[in-house]
């Protein structure tokens, strides 16, 4: 551990002036009076979709509709309300298997209004690399669940244990060819937020 | 190693003008997006003050935070390591890889892995080492370093690269669409992170609190290449922390607006501790960040959270390219940094700018790149370089001559005569750098000192 | 209101009639104008290129020639900089320095900030490219850049466009630098000519007729590259317009 004793050491020795960490609170920004509304606008404009369904059964039939444009027919659903899908996450021992997964469905905890952004912590399932696996990804949250913007967001974090968690922001990008923008890098080449309540 | 100074190989890709101005153009582009993006936050300036003053805590208690964040990781199953420098931090990676036979390594993009030149060190040793972000796949076939930090393939353009993965991954010849060439990466690429049996990545910022490290992509290659593999090594220099989860809110909020004008990248992972059945090592490096911490003229450049925003918005570096600072990382912050490391082969690099100061009004976290420059500037001409002797001999003459008011109304007026008389062939000679684009100014016969004399009564 | 005139070196020997023509422009403004005949230089190509040493006795000096004016009045954003913004790290220690520094400004500012001057009466019916040289722009904070998300202002266009006639053109890059830079300009010559000429090219695609700016190293750069390659732009100094403008200049010193 000489290494780690010397690193301490030498930062200790650079004897910094002490400065204070900002006491009061980010500046509010804005406290958008439709949420709903201004996730759209920002899933759109990062090349996402979003889909309102007042209730459960709406959101099946969506989903489902979903997978029918996308052709998707090995699908992963963590979401029950959403229909279930073709391929059990607890019946796959090995995560590499989920290569050809076309749709997830998975439960976001809350959707951040000002990026577009869905939370997508991964306790809740088995193999957490589903989410960028996919070819086509489903995130669901519920209408209540949407805050106004990132301090908001990271106030309702917490990360107590191990565990993983996500900002999910529209399907995977690319843009490292000429600045010229490619959707489905990677990740899934689509990603459609679902809205509930 | 000696670079060659920036002004050459400057000189040379700005002689090709038309490619210069298509790599400016590039870069500008993604500035006007990172303008747009600061526009629609009133608060935009309030964040950046804030982000620079959690940094300024940070710093001057990182030992203390650094401590805590080995205790939290740890207490979640991370195992953390730590390392002096470069050397130690390759031996560290491979030392991980060899214990457990591991030969194939996939890589997310990390500025600091680059720094250390792992990616040679893994090879000599047997690991296959594969970058997976596309632009990083990119340099890496083309066996050259990124020419910048957030878009390493900046300069390379679209034929060149469909050129390149014709010859390495068997695209078809002659095609250059950017949607063909990144679906023919991603198939690629997928078989690579199928097949990889470690993933490492970088660390945009390590939180104390809670001892996690967060790592943002658009492309989702850093969760390709972790949620698979068992094995997750994380790299970061000492100065990647942030105290809270809560401080977090604030650099995620400036770092994709800065660096891409998106509000924030698509993915944003938050790893605490291995997922299950796996392995996390997070790696801690100094590699000269404690010395530059001790030094208080510059010690403000380690909050820098590598946006790549200076790179964009500097006019010398968006004509003249990455590859032009001879260093990992160029353009103002790297012009800063590197003379601290080798000021005998970096002494150019300050001196690699016009000193207009747009990079510190882009830079999210504040840093005064400007007055960076010219302390770095002052203390290069102090200590004896080359290069710089005749112009401080220079500098002497202009001194003497400008403290002297008799000394400097006649050497003007000799220069002026010079100037005015001289026959052109023997004015514009190539001694004289300033004429091979421009003209002289002119040389009037009477100064402005000369005409006030005249002028009338009554005036000073 | 007493003034005296800071003429920098350069403007002194090479552009004297932007310093005849900012003296009457604060003579027309009711300044009792004088100039410290002992001025030379104010340090800054030293400083800027690392000397701080051969730039210190230079700081002297300047505190020496300018100390007791209430107000000293420079053509030029760079110059004032310097003074302002970079001598505390050569004579900040020294008890004259605080009063000079606050009476430092440059010319664009002292109407606007200090004589309260919100428009120039007169007449200057051309297009006019307004080039904002770096210094005076991100130092002194004579325009909110492009940069930042601050209440849009611009001390320098407002003087101008409140003139008859004037029209100010629209640039793709408002505030880019022209890459003179000081010594940049010679030991990067291939990076800072490039720029100059893209600036030349923005003023040209907006219709520029003349290209005006606080500083005239800026334009002395500009206006080299622009010779050279025979396009035809004028050149000339805000002080010059605003002379010009107000009928304030003798024909005999204005510049072909």
């Amino acid at each position: 551990m000489a290494s780690r004793e010397e690193i301490l050491a030498a930062l200790r020795g650079a004897a910094v002036p002490a400065q204070p960490l900002p006491a009061e609170p980010p500046a509010a920004a804005v406290r958008y009076p439709d949420p709903v509304a201004r996730l759209a606008d920002a899933v759109r404009a990062v090349g996402g979709g979003m889909v309102r369904t007042p209730s459960a059964a709406e959101l099946a039939r969506e989903v489902a509709a979903l997978a029918g444009r996308v052709h998707a027919t090995r699908i992963v659903s963590e979401v029950p309300e959403a229909g279930g899908g073709t391929l059990r996450l607890t019946e796959v021992a090995d995560p590499h298997d989920l290569e050809g997964v076309q749709l997830a469905v998975l439960p976001g905890a809350f959707a951040v209004a000002e990026t577009g952004a869905v939370w997508l912590p991964t306790a809740a399932f088995r193999h957490r690399g589903v989410f960028v696996i996919a070819e086509h990804l489903a995130l669901v949250v519920r209408a209540d669940a949407i805050v106004n913007d990132m301090h908001e967001a990271y106030a309702r974090l917490r990360f107590d244990g191990p565990g993983f968690g996500v900002f999910i922001d529209g399907p995977s990008k690319t843009a490292d060819i000429e600045q010229a923008l490619v959707i489905g890098a990677h990740g899934p080449r689509s990603c459609t937020v679902f809205v509930v309540g | 190693m000696t670079s060659p100074g920036h002004a050459v190989p400057a000189a040379r890709f700005a002689a090709n003008e038309e490619r210069a101005h298509w790599h400016d153009g590039a870069l500008w582009l993604v500035r006007q997006k990172r303008d747009r993006m600061a526009g629609e936050l009133p608060e935009w300036e309030e964040l950046r003050e804030r982000a620079a003053r959690i940094k300024a805590h940070t710093c001057s208690r990182l030992a203390e935070y650094l401590e805590a964040f080995e205790r939290e990781a740890t207490s979640r199953g991370a195992k953390v390591h730590w390392a002096r420098d470069a050397d130690e931090h390759n031996r560290i990676v491979h030392g991980i890889l060899a214990e457990r036979g591991i030969t194939r390594l996939v890589k997310s993009k990390s500025m600091l892995t680059e720094e250390c030149h792992l990616n040679p060190y893994l090879i000599a040793r047997g690991i296959e080492v594969v970058d997976t972000d596309l632009g990083e796949r990119i340099v890496q076939l083309a066996g050259e370093p990124p020419s910048h930090i957030v878009l390493p393939a900046i300069h390379k353009k679209k034929e060149e690269i469909g050129e390149l993965f014709h010859r390495t991954i068997g695209t078809e010849a002659g095609a250059s669409d950017p949607t063909y060439l990144t679906g023919a990466a991603r198939i690629h690429l997928r078989e690579k992170f199928l097949a990889a049996q470690a993933g490492l990545t970088g660390v945009n910022f390590a939180v104390a609190e809670t001892g996690g490290v967060v790592v943002c992509t658009n492309e989702g290659n850093a969760d390709m290449g972790t949620s698979f593999p068992p094995v997750h090594i994380a790299c970061m220099g000492v100065e990647k922390l942030v105290p809270r989860l809560e401080d977090l809110s604030v650099f995620i909020r400036l770092l994709a607006r800065s660096a891409t004008g998106q509000p924030i990248t698509t993915y944003t992972s938050h790893f605490h501790g291995p997922m299950a059945g796996g392995e996390l090592h997070v790696v801690i490096v100094d590699n000269g960040r404690s010395r530059l911490l001790a030094d208080e003229a510059f010690r403000g450049a380690l909050a820098c959270i590598r946006c790549g925003a200076c790179m964009n918005t500097c006019p010398v570096f968006r004509r003249s390219g990455g590859h032009s600072y001879g260093w990992t990382i160029p353009g103002p912050i790297g012009s800063v940094l590197a003379p601290g490391r080798d000021p005998a082969a970096h002494y150019s690099l300050p001196f690699a700018s016009s000193l207009c100061g747009s990079c510190d009004d882009v830079c999210p976290v504040k840093i005064p790149l400007h007055d960076h420059l010219l302390e770095r500037r002052r203390q290069l001409v102090a200590a004896p370089a080359r290069g710089l002797l005749g112009k401080r001999f220079t500098m002497r003459v202009a001194r003497m001559v400008l403290g002297s008011r008799a000394l400097y109304e006649l050497g003007g007026r000799v220069a002026r005569l010079f100037l005015r008389h001289g026959p052109r062939w023997l004015l514009y000679g190539p001694w004289n750098v300033w004429g091979r684009q421009r003209e002289l100014p002119p040389a009037p016969v009477r100064t402005f000192r000369d005409a006030w004399r005249t002028r009338g009564t009554g005036h000073g | 209101m007493k003034v005296a005139l800071f003429i920098p070196c350069y403007v002194d020997q090479f552009y004297p009639a932007v310093g005849l023509a900012t003296a009457r422009v604060l003579e027309r403004f009711g300044c009792q104008v004088v100039f410290p005949e002992e001025q030379t230089c104010c340090g800054q190509p030293m400083a800027n290129a690392g000397f701080a040493g051969e730039a210190e006795p230079l700081a002297r000096r300047f505190l020496d020639v300018f100390r007791g004016y209430e107000a000293i009045v420079c053509p030029s954003g760079s110059c004032t900089s310097m003074v302002r913004n970079h001598y505390h790290g050569l004579v900040g220690g020294d008890p004259r320095y605080p009063a000079v520094r606050a009476a430092t400004y440059e010319l664009c500012e002292f109407l606007i900030d200090v004589l309260k001057i919100g428009r120039v009466q007169g007449r200057f019916p051309k297009r006019v490219g307004l080039h904002q040289s770096c210094h005076g722009l991100r130092e002194l904070r004579l325009g909110s850049g492009s940069e930042r998300n601050v209440a849009a202002f611009n001390k320098v266009g407002l003087l101008l466009q409140s003139l008859e006639g004037l029209q100010l053109v629209s640039l793709t890059r408002p505030d880019e630098c022209c890459g003179f830079g000081g010594t940049f300009a010679v030991n990067e010559e291939a990076i800072s000519c490039l720029m100059g000429r893209d600036r030349i090219a923005d003023h040209v695609r907006a219709g520029a007729e003349v290209v005006t700016g606080t500083d005239v190293s800026c334009l002395m750069h500009l206006e080299g590259l622009a010779r050279r390659s025979k396009t035809p732009l004028a050149f000339r100094h805000v002080a010059e317009i605003l002379a010009e403008a107000m009928g304030a200049s003798a024909a005999r010193e204005e510049r072909p």
